[in-house]
């Protein structure tokens, strides 16, 4: 296919040619193109469907706004559907294919929705499919969905990189149009820092679609000197291809650079950045968007804003067909008109609402004043229009203007509310803007170039004082101000055809009509009910004639009906660009254990355990499952010793005068009695009263102490003490640094685990039970006078130490300790193991401190001290948390002891029914235990401490099981403590 | 959002951690004959005016210290960042 729609001139480079595909046809461009004016250039009137009636669609502006031309680019795990093709630049071998349309875009077979319209209006889906009701989730909705919506997903992984970034300005100017140019030439001249953003890959805005003069030259060269004096600045950072989406707080602005859309390939560097923008100061400078008239049939592709057909005329060097009329309220039209004459294309005619002398005289084009498109003829690309004077006018193309309205968007993201103006019939940004924000050119209803200009210049100078700089001195270039004269006209009688408002959604004036007598008349209800102004293009094209049909139709103003007003993002930003580099391994970071490296030497699995990966157990030869490894590590740990990477473990070390009264304070029980040298079980409740972290704090001296919290709970633990220190009891002495990340700690535990330690530990140091019994701590020296410390504590219920020495000697002291154990056949035990002897044991973790517990439930209220003061304790202390009746921490069995107790089982009583008002507590964590031969469990159930020998129900409707267990203590085994204390 | 952080200038909010209302500080005396009462208003019970809220932050990715910010919930204006330990002791805490 030829080019046939090329005229002269714009901005494109015709000594190259780019091949590009759509739909599987070869077609031709240039560099400068976008795939819109690509396509229009080689008579691709036709570019897709619509979302609801499958109505033939073309090409509609030539912008960000874009409603129709949305479509599929690349193929594969690249695909990209619902992408304007007004704002894809082209490259060689572009790949786009059209959307939404079953069998090809020409015979599409849901286009016979477009003959059941009067069945698919407003409310028709809520109204309805609504009987019978199971019909909806499994018939109704999938047959909707499958035959509306856009385009489809790749549905496999996004093979592209994003990246994120930061940037800091004095000014940030958004849009480069003549307006933004203005106030970043005056804010750079002046030596602010400056970043001067824009959506469009050439800067310059409406500058490159009009054919207006700027101190004597071209609007668009002068841009181009404009960009050449900015781009020469150190202090100003042009960022073209960059879309300001969103105004956050505090002169945070979020932006997307496309770095690589426009590139054949982009060699894995990232597609795009998405920028955190912390600016003084911004001015938006967003321009404006034209809007349509809404008439029957005016969806018909071949129809366009105007202001868009200057674009591809002036910019782009492309008409949108042979005979182009026009359709206008205001003078704006008739620039269209002239010039398109101008590149020799035929208008064969204007036609005007007002009721006025044609401002302009043409040849060869006929004048209709006071006339009014009434409808279009033709149905894959329009062949003529009819007129309200029941004329009919041959022509392929029609450029629409209703006037303009300001891109007031950004300003509202703070809940900033437009305000109408009478004189430009549109809205315009509130006096509420976001911190920092000022508003320039036709943003704020400047809507003439010679006062864009000047404004954009104006407010830069202001800004500029603001922060406290001298504006340089500058002349605004001269140009003129362009006539406008409109007059408000929203949409033409369409008698019983349809008129559409937003060409995105499909919704017709008819719509608007119906939402209103139905009741749903506020202009946030009119938007649900009728989808109007959803979507992509957000209804840049459609809400404010949606808002004037609607005030018609309620006899009201504009004003008086308002306006919704917009939220972030101002246009699509992929998901990927916000996840940047967090996706996959990487979405979020992961902490390692100073065994780590050992560990994967010596087949650990791992399993993450908040940012950690701990070793979950070690996979011998000839083990068939993780079972066989699990039940080796625990029974092996029992009968002789076993080594566990406890790293993970919050440790914060606590100093000062007042360290045992502030552990009072946060501990329920007492810690300022614990005698150096020893270590103590400690419980924390939030204030409310529930249990909130357990560990133990060894005293190292008198005025010294380190704390262990769970692995999970290591930094909210921390960010509580400084809470109690700073703004609880702020004049105690008392110093807090959390230290888990700097000290390397293993449990050795089992009944050899003394003779262990005794190789390693250096001989000076008494380990005998005298000197060092249970719950001792120390420092001591290991390895020939490696400093390190020692803790006799236990968590599997064995003669148990943990070991400390600083994070740097973590990989050596676990080689060294398991070299020394080999006598004794030590093992490497993981966390799956720990779990199954502290089950075994009955110690709680967070399976039973799962934040409804007390310390009542878990047998340990006695430890909540009432007579000192500490957090929780008063709460703790409210009638129901100590109620006889609640739930207790016991031990459970299966009776036919080759069952396997499940998890998450709640406790009914013979005879009773499976209901939650015989519910009596629940299984929190089962294991097996290879030590007993069977599985074990915890739970809780009501007055559990007095029923040990009890058998009861445990039932788990989701896996559809019931088992009869009994009810024991927690404490499998050994529970008289002779094994730690040993 | 933007934090003036008193010791360290303005800060990006992403390094600070929310807690809740600087109310919080002034934790109820443990031996008063109400406690129970005085204990649940100051966990549960919280006023919700638009406007200025004083609100407890800990700058955890940064120095550590509690601030409290004076910021209007409905604007997000930022009038005021003290450190919550020179307010628990302007206030009376542990005399």
């Amino acid at each position: 296919m030829t080019q046939i729609n090329r005229v002269a001139g714009g901005q494109i480079d015709r000594s190259q040619e780019l091949k590009f595909r759509f739909n599987g046809k070869w077609m031709r461009g240039h560099p400068g193109d976008t795939l819109a004016s690509a396509l229009m250039a080689n008579g691709q009137q036709l570019v897709g469907r619509s979302f609801k009636y499958h109505r033939p669609r073309g090409i509609f502006t030539a912008g960000p706004e874009e409603p129709n031309a949305l479509v599929q680019l690349r193929d594969g795990p690249h695909r990209e559907p619902n992408t304007r093709a007004t704002m894809v630049e082209l490259h060689e071998n572009l790949w786009a294919t059209s959307q939404n349309h079953r069998g090809s875009l020409e015979f599409d077979l849901l286009a016979i929705n477009d003959w059941f319209s009067p069945f698919l209006s407003a409310g028709f889906y809520y109204k309805t499919f609504m009987w019978p009701r199971a019909f909806w989730e499994r018939i109704y909705e999938p047959i909707i969905r499958a035959a509306a919506g856009l385009g489809r997903l790749s549905m496999e992984e996004d093979p592209d990189t994003y990246d994120k970034g930061f940037m800091h300005c004095d000014i940030l100017v958004i849009g480069s149009g003549p307006a933004g140019l203005m106030a970043a030439l005056t804010a750079g001249r002046s030596g602010a820092r400056v970043i001067l953003a824009d959506e469009d890959f050439r800067m310059g805005g409406r500058l490159n679609s009009e054919t207006f003069e700027i101190d004597g030259m071209s609007a668009a060269d002068w841009a181009t000197q404009a960009l050449e004096e900015l781009s020469g600045m150190d202090n100003v950072r042009l960022m073209k291809r960059t879309a300001v989406y969103g105004a956050y707080d505090h002169g945070i602005y979020g932006a997307l650079e496309r770095k690589t859309d426009h590139l054949k390939t982009n060699d894995g560097s990232p597609r795009h950045v998405l920028w955190r923008i912390y600016s003084q100061r911004a001015i938006l400078a967003a321009g404006a968007t034209e809007r349509p008239i809404a008439f029957a049939d005016n969806d018909r592709p071949g129809i366009m804003l105007a202001g868009a057909v200057r674009t591809y005329v002036n910019r782009f060097g492309v008409a949108p067909g042979q005979e182009v009329a026009v359709f206008t309220n205001n003078d704006d039209g008739w620039r269209t008109a002239q010039d398109l004459v101008s590149k020799g294309v035929h208008v064969p005619a204007v036609i005007d609402t007002r009721d006025i002398a044609a401002p302009l005289k043409l040849p060869d084009t006929r004048v209709f004043m006071g006339t009014a498109v009434k409808g279009a003829v033709g149905k894959k690309s329009l062949r003529a229009v009819g007129l309200t004077n029941e004329q009919v006018v041959s022509c392929d193309a029609l450029a629409v203007s209703g006037g303009w309205n300001p891109n007031v968007h950004l300003t509202c993201h703070q809940r900033g509310r437009p305000v109408w103006r009478d004189d430009i019939r549109a809205f315009v940004p509130g006096k509420d803007l976001p911190v920092g924000m000022s508003v320039a050119g036709a943003t704020q209803g400047s809507m003439t170039l010679a006062a864009a200009l000047k404004d954009g210049a104006d407010v830069a100078k202001t800004v500029l004082q603001d922060i406290g700089r001298t504006p340089a001195e500058a002349s605004v270039p001269k140009a003129e101000d362009e006539a406008s004269n409109g007059a408000a006209f929203w949409h033409v009688d369409s008698g019983k055809k349809r008129a559409w408002l937003d060409l995105q959604n499909d919704v017709t004036v008819k719509d608007v009509k119906i939402a209103n007598a139905e009741g749903f008349r506020s202009i946030e209800l009119l938007k649900r009910y009728t989808t109007l102004g959803m979507a992509t293009d957000q209804g840049k094209t459609s809400n404010i004639a949606g808002l004037a049909v609607l005030a018609e139709e309620a006899g009201k103003t504009i004003p008086e009906v308002g306006t919704t007003i917009f939220r972030p993002p101002y246009t699509p930003v992929p998901i990927g660009a916000f996840a940047g580099r967090s996706r996959g391994k990487d979405f979020r970071p992961y902490r390692l254990t100073p065994s780590h490296k050992w560990a994967s030497e010596n087949g650990a699995s791992f399993v993450e355990v908040g940012n950690w990966l701990r070793a979950e157990w070690y996979v011998q030869p000839g083990e068939k499952g993780w079972r066989d490894s699990v039940d080796r590590e625990a029974r092996m740990t029992r009968q002789s010793v076993g080594i566990c990477d406890v790293t993970t473990l919050g440790k914060i070390d606590i100093q000062g005068r007042d360290a045992g009264t502030f552990l009072d304070k946060v501990y329920s029980n007492t810690f300022s009695t614990l005698p150096v040298g020893k270590v103590r079980y400690g419980l924390m409740l939030r204030e409310d009263g529930i249990c909130y972290d357990d560990g133990t704090t060894a005293r190292l001296g008198e005025r010294h102490f380190v704390m262990t919290t769970t692995t999970a709970n290591a930094v909210l633990v921390y960010r509580r003490l400084e809470f109690a220190r700073q703004c609880l009891w702020p004049n105690m002495d008392v110093h807090l640094i959390s230290t888990t990340d700097g000290w390397a700690q293993f449990a050795v535990a089992g009944p050899k685990a003394r003779d262990l330690l005794r190789k390693v530990v250096d001989s000076e140091h008494d380990l005998s039970n005298e000197a060092f019994p249970f719950m001792a701590c120390g420092h001591v020296s290991v390895c020939g006078g490696m400093p390190a410390r020692l803790f006799r504590i236990s968590f599997s219920g064995e003669l148990a130490y943990e070991i400390a020495v600083p994070s740097r000697y973590g990989n050596s002291m676990i080689r060294v300790l398991m070299q020394a154990g080999e006598e004794f056949n030590a093992v490497p035990y993981g966390t799956e193991a720990l779990g199954v002897m502290r089950i075994e044991k009955g110690h709680c973790t967070g399976n039973e401190l799962n934040g409804q517990t007390t310390a009542h439930a878990i047998g340990a209220g006695k430890m909540v001290s009432q007579k000192k003061e500490c957090i929780g304790n008063v709460l703790s202390q409210r009638p129901a948390l100590i109620d006889e009746n609640t739930e207790r921490l016991v031990g459970l069995r299966p009776v036919d002891r080759e069952k396997a107790l499940i998890a998450g089982s709640h406790f009914i009583a013979k005879g009773d029914p499976v209901e939650m008002s015989h519910d009596q507590g629940w299984m929190t964590s089962v294991a097996y235990s290879p030590n007993l031969g069977h599985s074990v469990g915890l739970g809780f159930i009501k007055r559990g401490h007095e029923r040990l020998g009890e058998v009861i129900r445990a039932v788990s409707p989701i896996h559809e099981t019931e088992m009869d267990v009994e009810i024991v203590s927690p404490h499998f085994i050994d529970p008289e403590g002779t094994r730690l204390r040993g | 959002m933007i934090i003036p952080h008193p010791l360290l200038g303005p800060r990006d909010a992403a390094e600070f951690v929310y807690l809740g209302d600087a109310c919080l500080i002034d934790r109820p005396d443990w031996k008063a004959n109400d406690a129970l009462e005085k204990f649940h208003d100051y966990g549960y019970m919280r006023d919700n005016p638009p406007g200025d809220h004083q609100e407890l932050w800990f700058h955890e990715q940064g120095d550590r210290s509690w601030l409290v910010v004076t910021r209007n919930v409905t604007t997000h204006e930022i009038s005021k960042v003290e450190l919550a330990r020179d307010v628990a002791r302007a206030r009376g805490r542990d005399k």
